[in-house]
């Protein structure tokens, strides 16, 4: 078999594999649905994941330990997963071949040139990581303070290797080296001074952006499943809709159609992941290179080149993809994957200078807390930006996901949603709860989102600790928002029609909503004059009521005159006449000339803070279909004690 | 296949640090592994104690002095229970935690009188105090208020600093056994850096709670969001004064704020009542406030609560306090 074979069978394998994992996150009936899959291993082999959170939280979570084999073989064998594995590298291969089937040797061996524009995803790689180091390079730069021992071990460390390199090669100054490294010391001192005092923390993992594997995820699973649902391949068992999903869409078309422009243009110019494998394959024990730097000069080895790493020249080991297409492709037989480097000559280090990383770093770095400024998460915190239960502080939330849209795919009733700039411009895509889309609100025995979270921005918990049940009865259920009811547009409150679908639905127990009862007069045209009564029935002077309308048993009638004002229950009614229940008759029946009053009995809904967990169900049941009248909140969850609205106790 | 071959050096060199690199991403792998994932909430129960700044071996004192000028009658509040310098000892760092809350000027009577912090800073040193620092976590911005209520000229022309409220001075502090300050960002490093502790308030109506005196003063000891508090006022009042416990109490009933509580805003809102309270005793002097206000200790259920918290008595005149007139 072809080797070429080989990595086409493994491409088809993985991406197959990938969307059956998409396809099986799925709750239901059906073997195609979720059985115990390990649908995260893909998410779990992209050590980007693995690192961005390492970095944030200083913490590798569970299943992100996969990464280190992919970085392992990576520094073994160079780029595979690129050129083998990613499922979104096997897309833009695909449509990229689509793109120049057709197109002559000479235009094949333009586009797959080099482009010195590919260091821009090292550029996105520093600034990224950049970001998710910003706390850990505050705790560096404090340590003088935090840590003496361990600035003044460094410290000995910096000079001896400094006073040891420097007596072995004389060529080096001594004298200006010393004085170097006691200026890194004096700028690290003041430097703990400048920082000290409480720093809010500000480690954003943003990597989620453009990790190709987040992408290709939230991808197929918010914008491609839906679609497919549409079909008669149905995938889930209701409708999904995914607000804000647009933007998700655009990326991905975009990065899909920039084939067309340049093969895999993604993995050449933008994907993140792949500079970090281009940095990890530096030592690469095997590498694509010719056998011989004299060959026909053909080019032909350039003519399918995925990575555009120019390998009739100097071939640039870190953009090489391992798509051995070269190999393939000289009919010289030169081209091979050696322990040796290639005999033209190797380009290893990835294109970004010193000054280029440190510009992207430092960018990196200050850009969240630049961004913060704005006060959110913080002070000016949104209180639309409900999150599933079990999400961290927004902080620290902030600091592991990576939108890669799993607990959006998995949560059975379709409540959870990419956020738009709900959660800020870093909340992007990340998890956030909308109570008009879906099924149900956020059911009260469901704890799937926590479980399938991959960086546990969402932390699995138990039910128990859910519902603040058993080991978890003193704390309480978590809480995500409360219910408030908006008395403006609440039907019982504004419109004196009965209603209390959202008390009916309260699923915590006791509920959190309760109903007081309210009689208000019934608005009518005629005044309803007396003609002759009996105990039960009351017939009126004119034509005033429509037949049966007050009939429902929520109207009441009350005769103003008589000294006994209970609301009798009106059992029927015709134009001019009704009828009241025989249970409650009246002792001294209506006079003539008597005026009587109906009267609509309402339940009116009142949320207690204390019992509301803020699950969203009310607010998805409301009739009010539009702006809904009882609307659920941030306030009060249990994440955060900034939001708390009630004093526990 | 000639003129490509790697030489042994070469081969060692690159293995070598393809080995290191392993190594070196393996072992961050298993230091770093975390299987079982983050705790919910910060479980950072610190166990932070706020030290005892009362001084039983002198007893329970108390003095009422009737007077206009805040300096006379305090600097004779302090000579009949036994001087400055019975509680206040050479070298000493004292912390006058005054009420700031409002940015409003010292005619309202909304916030401690500037004469009051002057004459109690002057009477400390002269006792022969190493420091005075006067601090509050006010309800309006912090620097404005202490610019406008003339405390921090008052405090600074008289030797004293003016520490404001900053993030880092707070810690999450749980009071022993109590129901709401649990792990609630409390005013520490102040608290943590003297010897001696100085309350003192205006007497003032409030809305919520009945009177703002010695022990709703120490709300200002809070930070966070807590106001949430004021959902159960009495609980949080007499646990604040469990929580202090105060080398002395100056209560200023020179002026009284009788409604509007506790921002006032009109002069039509105080009474002069000539008054100043000094005790050791807080539950003692607010429960002799509330006459001033004209209100029953009945009527401010957080006297209650304190005294049976075991914060000091209600029935101040148990403590037999000087009483004079100027």
């Amino acid at each position: 078999m072809k080797i070429l074979t080989t990595r086409r069978i493994t491409q088809i394998f993985f991406f197959a594999l990938f969307i059956w994992f998409c396809v099986v996150t799925t709750l239901g009936e059906h073997w195609r649905q979720l059985r115990g899959w390990p649908v995260n291993w893909i998410i779990e082999l992209d050590p980007l994941v693995g690192l961005g959170t390492l970095l944030t939280t200083r913490t590798l979570y569970a299943g992100l330990l996969w990464g280190l084999a992919t970085v392992v073989l990576t520094i073994i064998l160079g780029r595979f997963f690129c050129g083998w594995l990613c499922p979104l590298g096997s897309i833009h291969q695909f449509i990229g071949y689509l793109a120049r089937r057709k197109k002559s040797v000479k235009a094949r061996l333009k586009l797959n040139q080099y482009h010195p524009a590919q260091s821009l995803k090292y550029w996105i790689l520093v600034f990224l990581l950049g970001m998710a180091a910003a706390e850990l390079a505050i705790d560096l730069l404090r340590l003088p303070r935090t840590h003496t021992e361990w600035f003044a071990a460094a410290m000995l460390l910096g000079l001896a290797v400094v006073v040891i390199v420097g007596v072995r090669r004389m060529t080096t100054n001594i004298k200006r080296a010393v004085a170097a490294v006691a200026a890194i010391g004096i700028g690290w001192v003041l430097s703990s001074f400048l920082l000290h005092g409480d720093w809010r923390p500000v480690a954003s993992l943003q990597i989620g952006l453009l990790d190709p594997i987040s992408l290709v995820y939230r991808s197929i699973n918010l914008v491609a499943l839906p679609i497919i649902d549409r079909t008669t391949l149905v995938v889930s068992n209701s409708p999904r809709l995914y607000a804000t999903t647009w933007l998700i869409a655009a990326v991905f078309l975009i990065s899909v159609l920039l084939n067309f422009i340049s093969p895999r243009f993604y993995c050449r110019f933008v994907c993140p992941l792949g500079a970090l494998f281009g940095v990890l394959g530096r030592f690469a024990l095997w590498r694509i290179g010719k056998s011989r730097e004299e060959c026909m000069d053909c080019q032909l080895c350039q003519k399918n080149c995925e990575g555009a790493c120019q390998p009739p020249e100097r071939i640039r080991t870190a953009e090489c993809i391992l798509c051995l297409n070269c190999i393939n492709d000289c009919h010289h037989g030169l081209m091979g994957y050696h322990g040796t480097p290639s005999a033209g000559g190797e380009v290893v280090a990835p294109g970004l200078s010193r000054r280029e990383f440190l510009v992207a770093a430092l960018s990196g770095t200050a850009a969240i807390p630049m961004l913060r400024i704005g006060g959110s998460p913080g002070p000016h915190w949104n209180p639309n930006l409900v999150r599933p239960p079990g999400s961290l502080p927004e902080e620290r939330f902030l600091a592991r996901c990576i939108k890669c849209g799993q607990c959006m795919r998995i949560c059975p009733t379709n409540v959870i949603h990419p956020a738009g700039l709900t959660a800020g411009l870093e909340g992007l895509w990340t998890p956030v709860l909308n109570f008009r889309i879906g099924t149900s609100g956020c059911q009260h025995n469901c704890i799937a989102c926590g479980y399938l979270c991959p960086t546990a921005a969402i932390r699995p918990i138990s039910l128990d600790e859910r519902k603040g049940i058993n080991r978890y009865a003193s704390q309480g259920p978590i809480k995500i928002g409360t219910a408030f009811v908006d008395r403006g547009r609440c039907l019982p409150w504004a419109m004196d029609r009965p209603c209390i679908v959202c008390q009916e639905n309260c699923p915590v127990s006791p509920k959190a909503i309760f109903t007081r009862e309210q009689f208000n007069i019934v608005r009518i045209d005629w005044p309803l004059i007396v003609k002759n009564a009996d105990s039960t029935k009351i017939e009126f002077e004119a034509d005033a009521l429509v037949s049966g309308q007050y009939a429902t048993g929520d109207y009441f009638c009350v005769v103003q005159q008589s000294l006994d004002q209970r609301p009798r229950r009106i059992v029927a009614n015709s134009y001019r006449s009704l009828e009241v229940d025989g249970k409650l008759p009246f002792t001294n029946p209506p006079q003539p000339q008597n005026s009587v009053l109906l009267q609509i009995r309402l339940q009116q809904p009142y949320v207690d803070p204390r019992l509301c967990i803020g699950c969203g169900v009310c607010e998805h049941e409301c009739p009010v279909r539009g702006k809904r009248a009882i609307r659920v909140t941030a306030e009060n969850e249990s994440r955060s004690r900034d939001h708390a609205l009630i004093v526990q106790g | 296949l000639g003129n490509n071959h790697l030489s042994r050096r070469q081969f060692i060199t690159r293995s070598t640090k393809a080995g290191a690199s392993i190594l070196a991403a393996c072992s961050i792998g298993y230091w770093f592994y975390d299987s079982a994932g983050p705790e919910g909430f910060s479980q950072d129960s610190t166990a932070l104690a706020i030290p005892d700044f009362s001084m039983p071996q002198l007893g329970r004192r108390m003095s009422i002095i009737r007077g206009n000028n805040r300096s006379e009658t305090l600097a004779l509040a302090l000579k009949s229970i036994g001087g400055i310098e019975a509680f206040i000892k050479k070298g000493d760092r004292v912390l006058l935690k005054v009420n700031a809350a409002f940015a409003s000027p010292p005619m309202l009577s909304a916030t401690t009188h500037p004469e009051i912090v002057s004459a109690i800073t002057r009477l400390c040193f002269k006792a022969g105090a190493q420091s005075v620092m006067v601090t509050d976590n006010p309800i309006n911005d912090p620097t404005s208020c202490f610019q406008l209520t003339g405390i921090e000229q008052a405090a600074r022309s008289s030797g004293a600093n003016v520490v404001l409220p900053r993030a880092e001075s707070f810690k999450p502090y749980s009071f022993p056994g109590a129901q709401l300050i649990q792990k609630w960002p409390v005013l520490y490093k102040p608290l943590n850096a003297v010897d001696k502790v100085i309350g003192t308030a205006p007497v003032k109506d409030h809305h919520r709670s009945g009177a703002s005196m010695i022990m709703k003063n120490w709300y200002g000891l809070l930070g966070g969001r807590r106001n949430v508090f004021h959902q159960d006022i009495h609980t949080i009042i007499k646990e604040l004064a469990l929580m202090v416990k105060p080398t002395l109490v100056v209560l200023d009933g020179t002026t009284t704020m009788m409604r509007n509580g506790p921002t006032g805003g009109s002069l039509g809102d105080l009474k002069q009542t000539h008054t100043m309270i000094v005790a050791t005793d807080q539950v003692a002097a607010d429960a002799f406030g509330a006459s001033l206000l004209g209100k029953a200790i009945e009527a401010l259920p957080f006297i209650k609560k304190a005294e049976d918290g075991g914060a000091g008595t209600a029935d101040f005149k148990a403590l037999n306090p000087v009483m004079e007139s100027i």
